[in-house]
């Protein structure tokens, strides 16, 4: 039998029936239980065979065309003309692999350092996997909306429930930001149906739509995705969610949940309101490079590791704002692809980096319990294997060119001189600023003197997390020296994306 | 040919891979041999392809490898650009490589780290080929922060020390504002070339120069002047030009090998390559040839300065290679392209040569560094000794050394570089490099008196355990000695006068100086007799060595009393003109101070207290007032109900 | 003759009585149950005095009805009655105040 035209609503709903399964097997209530063992090993084949699936998608995809690819689409509530109906192309496949990668990664990395209800975490994470697949595979308003907003309730329990001390205040901190946003999104949905009669987005895209109306519907689609990115000033539940929420939440978080919004931005703003988006192109700007300078400034300061990787990610998903916003400020030649496609490749590289480096805390945290820096120091020297590790994508966030850190704020930094030389002033600033708050933690936490008695005690990365840091480093490597398949993949789809957004809809 | 060239960059990466990764398997003769057949490959097979491309006349190339991406046309590849400069830049750079690995097998043998040592400087030939070899901007700059990747790696390689991991992180910071304005050049091409191949760019050169930008809106600058001064902040940075220079004597820090390979011969003299492969883009802008020249000049004179009252063996050294690398500048900027490889080329024998013999003494002494602790090593360390005279002899520009062919060629083509006009340019230019010959003997003598002659300052314990090192480390002394002394005869002639690097360096007519002094040029003795009939370089830097035997040996009391006389201009040198300072209490600490006001007023106060939680308070205090509606007793709820009811009432019947 | 106005009257009368005593009695649960049942014989009269006036049985038919919400509503007043008396030891209105904000 032949699925092949289902395959998407295969990868969505695997996961999320796995974890229901999971749930189902449970662990009788104890982590090291021989059920406990089997639940983990069910979760870990559930998204394998998920990345398995995506990495068909990947290698059935066809690069030449930027229509949607695997095609479904099914009738849900006739009344309203809501359709199921779902589609991948050039921006959203990349980002399915990316969740799809994590996952099993997440998966690995939580194997036995959660002790509590290890079945409804790992079946949160599943469930949440098949949300975001869901999200990226969307066409049609509802359904977007639906996976979107269902994709807070896992995460919302994962850092409530396996979170830190002050997870109560996270959760609620991070829930009502992200409501707020999304709720206006809906609106704006409902205000583009009583036009079109539909929920379907290209039916939106090619909406007739007055000025007022754009700028009306950019502001409320901003409000939705600003805060997923999140960009400054609506930065702040980002690092008391990371802070507080699980290992995994926290890779999950910066790896996936934030590119909802920068995919956001490129599948809905631009296509839907290209006139409105142009209208608050350089406020868009200003708040990236404003997200550059002053987050870069503030993760300097950080003391505790995961808020300053929090801070990082927050300057690093600045490029990608700023990528995808320069269009207009560029009169004509090359530019204005250079921007998207680096945005994009920063999405793609950041999720992996920024799991990496939560992954790296984690497994400090798993032996000392503590994310100060302070608490640390000379961890080179009983952790070797570990330091190298780190050190590597410390660098790679730091945009060392080699590393796929690099790629997109390579792109970014031309496409930004060309519509205007303090844009890229500002963008560059990253080099220093970046390098500065990463290695300085470095410096505190991998070098120098062994600073105490728990670090003297640490033990080497077991084989688990070897496989899952070295799995990490080989893509951020691989994308790095060699970014040209994920580049073909996207360009097509990008050059459309332009076009969309660079004509007039009044 | 093209499977040489990629031997020469891989086989190292290949032979780094294997002794990080697989370190302990191999065990740590393993890494050195891997390591060292890996780089020695890489020499002799650079050595071929100068030989093809020079002796044999073959062609220079130019191919992609493999395409990394393509986006908005903007092709972004990976690729070789093999003609002259590029083979002469791999011959030194693999050539003092090798003999850093071998010298490394002595100098590092006791130490734990030793695997990971080979592994790093192996990468380091690596990544220091793919930025010489590199024919587009995206492989230069990749290079580029990879030997700085590189750098800090090794410079924090004793990770256990503070001072180590001090000086690793502000030599990369440092080379990030270097790169920061790299960068903004790259992207600059970018946009008005619309390409990152080489050969395009510079076909579009005079395209770009005939453009403005306005930077600051209604003062339009010329495109390719603010396009060379951004790639030449980044050379400024790699290469260590004042007022980036902060971080080369800090890097002294790093096990000494890698202070001569990259902090002396190979990497900090990328900026150098860097500008004069690009000399076809420099060519087009006066002005930025201007800047290049005065921050050329005021690094050779001033941080030689410094050199003459640091204590500790190595900075003394790196100071020397700071006012080295400003003289290669200076030529840079005076149009004199081939001078300053040239002299880059001589001082990468002997100032590698000077490093490893100061490794060698550094190791006989149980790693002291300090010269006031050393003194009468001459009889202790006989080869160890020559090798040092000779390279301090090139170093002050001794005539017939490599290093006085290079340098005196370098300070005539200043002297005739009359283009820049007649004058501030002009000045401080030519008096910073006539001076900082006089400078340039001073310090290096000073060194060489102290450290080999004079009194034995060691303890006594310490004094019967020096003895010459073992082969490893004097075989390369010897092997660096040989061209330090002598390669200047043959080569100053075809580098320097003659047409070796044909295409590769382009200079306008009017810049050339060299091609002018070229037509006085009749052989490497007449040269020699030029300087001396002519030129008051050799007689600078004869009294530059007297006043160190003066001061040093014959009077050495007088050095102080000096120092007290002059303590305006001595506290000032010691403080390194406070670059120090500036830098770490002024913008290290302000960028803190900004990081923790922005972090605790604007996020925690501003946005977070005000904002967010503040909203929250606010719903919460409105909740508080509310709340005293609801009683609780059912007669208030009931009355309510009544009134309301009322109310409805009275509205439906009222309208 | 007496017509349908003052029935009316009377059941406005009743049901304006009832009213008040709901709040205005402060203390006693028990008299609180009372008054709605005050307050559904007024209803109770009102549909009659209706029914009469437009020659209509159904308003009839209502008020058994209604009698017979009204007693099952008092059974289970008063068993609800008893149960917080068990519970709190009291039936005095002022007290009853756990729904207070």
């Amino acid at each position: 039998m032949d699925l092949t035209h289902l395959i998407l609503s295969i990868l969505i709903w695997v996961p999320i029936l796995g974890g229901v399964a999971v749930l189902i097997v449970g662990d009788d209530g104890d982590a090291s239980s021989s059920r406990a063992d089997g639940m983990r090993v069910l979760v870990l084949l559930v998204s394998l065979l998920t990345f398995v699936l995506s990495v068909f998608v990947y290698s059935s995809f066809d690069t030449t065309t930027a229509d949607m690819q695997f095609v479904e689409r099914f009738e849900w509530i006739p009344e309203l003309n809501v359709y199921y109906y779902l589609g991948v192309d050039g921006i959203s496949a990349p980002l399915i692999l990316l969740t799809t990668f994590m996952t099993p990664l997440v998966v690995i990395a939580g194997w036995d350092s959660i002790r509590t209800r290890p079945a409804q975490y790992f079946a949160a994470f599943l469930i949440l996997e098949g949300l975001m697949i869901g999200v990226f595979s969307a066409l049609d308003g509802v359904l977007f909306y639906v996976m979107w907003e269902a994709m807070l309730v896992p995460m919302f329990l994962i850092i409530g429930v396996w979170g830190g001390e002050r997870r109560i205040y996270a959760t609620i901190k991070f829930f009502l930001y992200t409501f707020l946003g999304s709720v206006l999104m809906l609106v704006a949905f409902i205000y583009l149906f009583t036009k079109t009669g539909t929920f379907d987005l290209f039916a939106f895209m090619e909406a007739p739509l007055g000025m007022t109306e754009q700028k009306l519907i950019f502001i409320a689609f901003l409000l939705a995705f600003a805060v997923k990115v999140p960009m400054w000033p609506v930065h702040t539940w980002l690092p008391d969610a990371h802070v507080e929420a699980p290992t995994g939440g926290s890779v999950i978080l910066a790896a996936i949940m934030l590119k909802m919004g920068g995919y956001g931005f490129v599948r809905l703003s631009l296509p839907i309101v290209p006139d409105g988006s142009e209208y608050f192109a350089g406020l868009m700007i200003a708040l990236s490079l404003i997200a550059v300078v002053y987050i870069g400034m503030v993760a300097l300061m950080q003391q505790d590791m995961k808020k300053l990787i929090a801070y990082s990610s927050i300057a690093h998903m600045g490029f990608v704002t700023l990528g995808f916003f320069l269009l207009w400020s560029i009169d004509s030649g090359m530019g204005a692809e250079l921007g998207m496609t680096g945005g994009m490749v920063q999405m793609i590289s950041h999720g992996l980096i920024s799991g990496a480096l939560f992954l790296c805390v984690g497994v400090l945290y798993d032996r000392v319990h503590s994310r100060q820096i302070a608490d640390y120091g000379g961890v080179a020297n009983t952790m070797p294997v570990f330091a190298s590790f780190m050190v590597l994508f410390a660098m790679a966030n730091a945009g060392l060119p080699g590393t796929s850190g690099f790629v997109g704020e390579f792109m970014v930094i031309i496409a930004s001189f060309k519509a205007n030389f303090w844009f890229a002033v500002l963008a560059a600033s990253i080099l220093v600023l970046g390098a500065a708050y990463t290695l300085w933690m470095i410096k505190r936490v991998i070098y120098g003197e062994v600073a105490n008695d728990d670090v003297a005690e640490l033990k080497d990365l077991n084989q688990r997390e070897f496989i899952v840091l070295g799995l990490l480093a080989s893509a951020v490597l691989l994308i790095g020296l060699w970014p040209g398949p994920l580049v073909d993949m996207m360009s097509v789809t990008i050059d459309q994306l332009v076009e969309y957004a660079g004509r007039s809809k009044l | 040919m093209h499977g040489y060239h990629l031997t020469i960059v891989l086989a190292p990466l290949a032979a780094a891979i294997v002794a990080g990764l697989f370190g302990k398997k191999i065990g740590r003769a393993g890494a050195h041999w891997i390591t060292i057949f890996a780089v020695g490959l890489s020499f002799v097979l650079s050595a071929l392809v100068l030989k093809y491309l020079y002796w044999d006349g073959g062609h220079a190339e130019n191919y992609s490898v493999y395409t990394w991406a393509v986006v908005d046309g903007l092709r972004m590849e990976v690729g070789f650009l093999i003609d002259r400069l590029t083979a002469l830049m791999m011959v030194v750079v693999t050539f003092v490589s090798l003999m850093v690995h071998i010298y490394t097998v002595g100098y590092m043998h006791d130490d734990s780290g030793y695997q990971r040592f080979f592994s790093y400087i192996s990468l380091f030939t690596f990544s220091m080929l793919m930025l010489v070899m590199s024919n587009n901007f995206l492989q230069l700059f990749f290079g580029w922060e990879a030997v700085g990747l590189v750098s800090y790696l090794l410079i924090g390689f004793w990770f256990k020390r503070e001072s180590a991991i001090f000086a690793n992180l502000k030599a990369f910071l440092v080379n990030r504002v270097g790169d920061f304005g790299f960068i903004l050049g790259i992207a600059g091409i970018v946009m008005f070339a619309e390409s990152l191949d080489y050969a395009t760019v510079f076909a579009s050169g005079p395209a770009i120069a005939a453009q403005n930008i306005e930077v600051i809106s209604g003062v339009p600058w010329n495109a390719m002047t603010l396009i060379c001064i951004l790639l030449f902040i980044g050379a400024m940075g790699k290469s260590a030009q004042a007022p980036l220079h902060v971080w080369l004597p800090d890097s002294m820090e790093g096990p000494t090998p890698i202070s001569a390979l990259i902090h002396a011969a190979t990497m900090v003299t990328a900026g150098i390559f860097m500008v004069a492969r690009m000399s076809p883009l420099f060519e087009l802008s006066e002005t930025a040839l201007a800047v290049v020249v005065v921050i050329g000049a005021i690094t050779a004179f001033f941080m030689g300065l410094l050199g003459i009252v640091q204590n500790d063996i190595k900075r003394v050294i790196a100071y020397s290679t700071l006012s080295q690398l400003g003289y290669m500048t200076v030529a840079l900027g005076v149009s004199a392209y081939g001078a300053a490889i040239f002299h880059l080329m001589t001082h990468a024998f002997f100032k590698a040569l000077l490093f490893l013999a100061a490794g060698s003494v550094i190791i006989a002494l149980h790693h002291e560094q300090d010269i006031r602790k050393m003194g009468g090593l001459r009889k202790y360390m006989p080869i160890t000794y020559w090798t040092a005279l000779i390279g301090s002899l090139a170093l002050i520009g001794f005539p017939g050394s490599a290093g006085f062919f290079s340098k005196d060629a370098l300070i005539e083509a200043v002297r005739e570089s009359h283009w820049h006009g007649q004058g501030a340019v002009y000045w401080i230019a030519y008096l910073s490099v006539m001076l900082g010959v006089f400078v340039t003997a001073l310090y290096t003598f000073r060194l060489f008196f102290l450290v080999f002659h004079g009194k034995e300052r060691m303890d006594e314990k310490m004094r019967s355990h020096v003895h010459e090192s073992p082969w490893v480390v004097t075989g390369p002394l010897i092997l660096l000695a040989i061209p330090s002394a002598v390669i200047g005869w043959f080569t100053i002639a075809p580098v320097v006068f003659g047409n070796f690097f044909g295409t590769s360096i382009a200079v306008t007519e009017r810049h050339d100086v060299l091609a002018q002094l070229g037509r006085e040029f009749h052989g490497s003795w007449e040269f020699i007799l030029h300087a001396f009939q002519q030129s008051p370089v050799v007689y600078l830097a004869a009294a530059g060595a007297v006043t160190a035997w003066y001061f040093y040996l014959k009077r050495p009391d007088l050095p102080d009393v000096i120092s007290k006389k002059l303590s305006g201009l001595y506290t000032l040198l010691v403080h390194k003109y406070y670059f120090d300072d500036l830098y770490i209490n002024g913008f290290a600490a302000g960028g803190r101070a900004a990081g923790k006001f922005l972090w605790q007023k604007g996020d925690e106060l501003l946005i977070d207290g005000i904002i967010v939680n503040g909203t929250a308070n606010t719903i919460g205090r409105l909740a508080g007032i509310l709340r005293q509606l609801q009683t609780g007793y059912l007669y208030d709820y009931a009355f309510a109900m009544i009134i309301g009811l009322t109310l409805l009432l009275g509205w439906m019947l009222w309208f | 003759m007496i017509g349908l106005q003052h029935y009316l009257t009377i059941a406005a009368v009743l049901f304006a009585l009832s009213v008040a005593g709901i709040f205005i009695n402060r203390r006693n649960l028990i008299l609180l149950l009372m008054c709605i049942e005050l307050m559904l014989l007024a209803v109770n009269f009102n549909f009659i005095a209706f029914s009469r006036h437009l020659g209509d049985e159904t308003g009839q038919i209502f008020v058994f009805f209604i009698l017979t919400v009204a007693a099952a509503e008092a059974a289970i007043g008063l068993a609800i009655l008893i149960v917080i008396f068990r519970s709190r030891r009291t039936i005095n209105v002022r007290e009853l105040d756990s729904m207070k904000g």
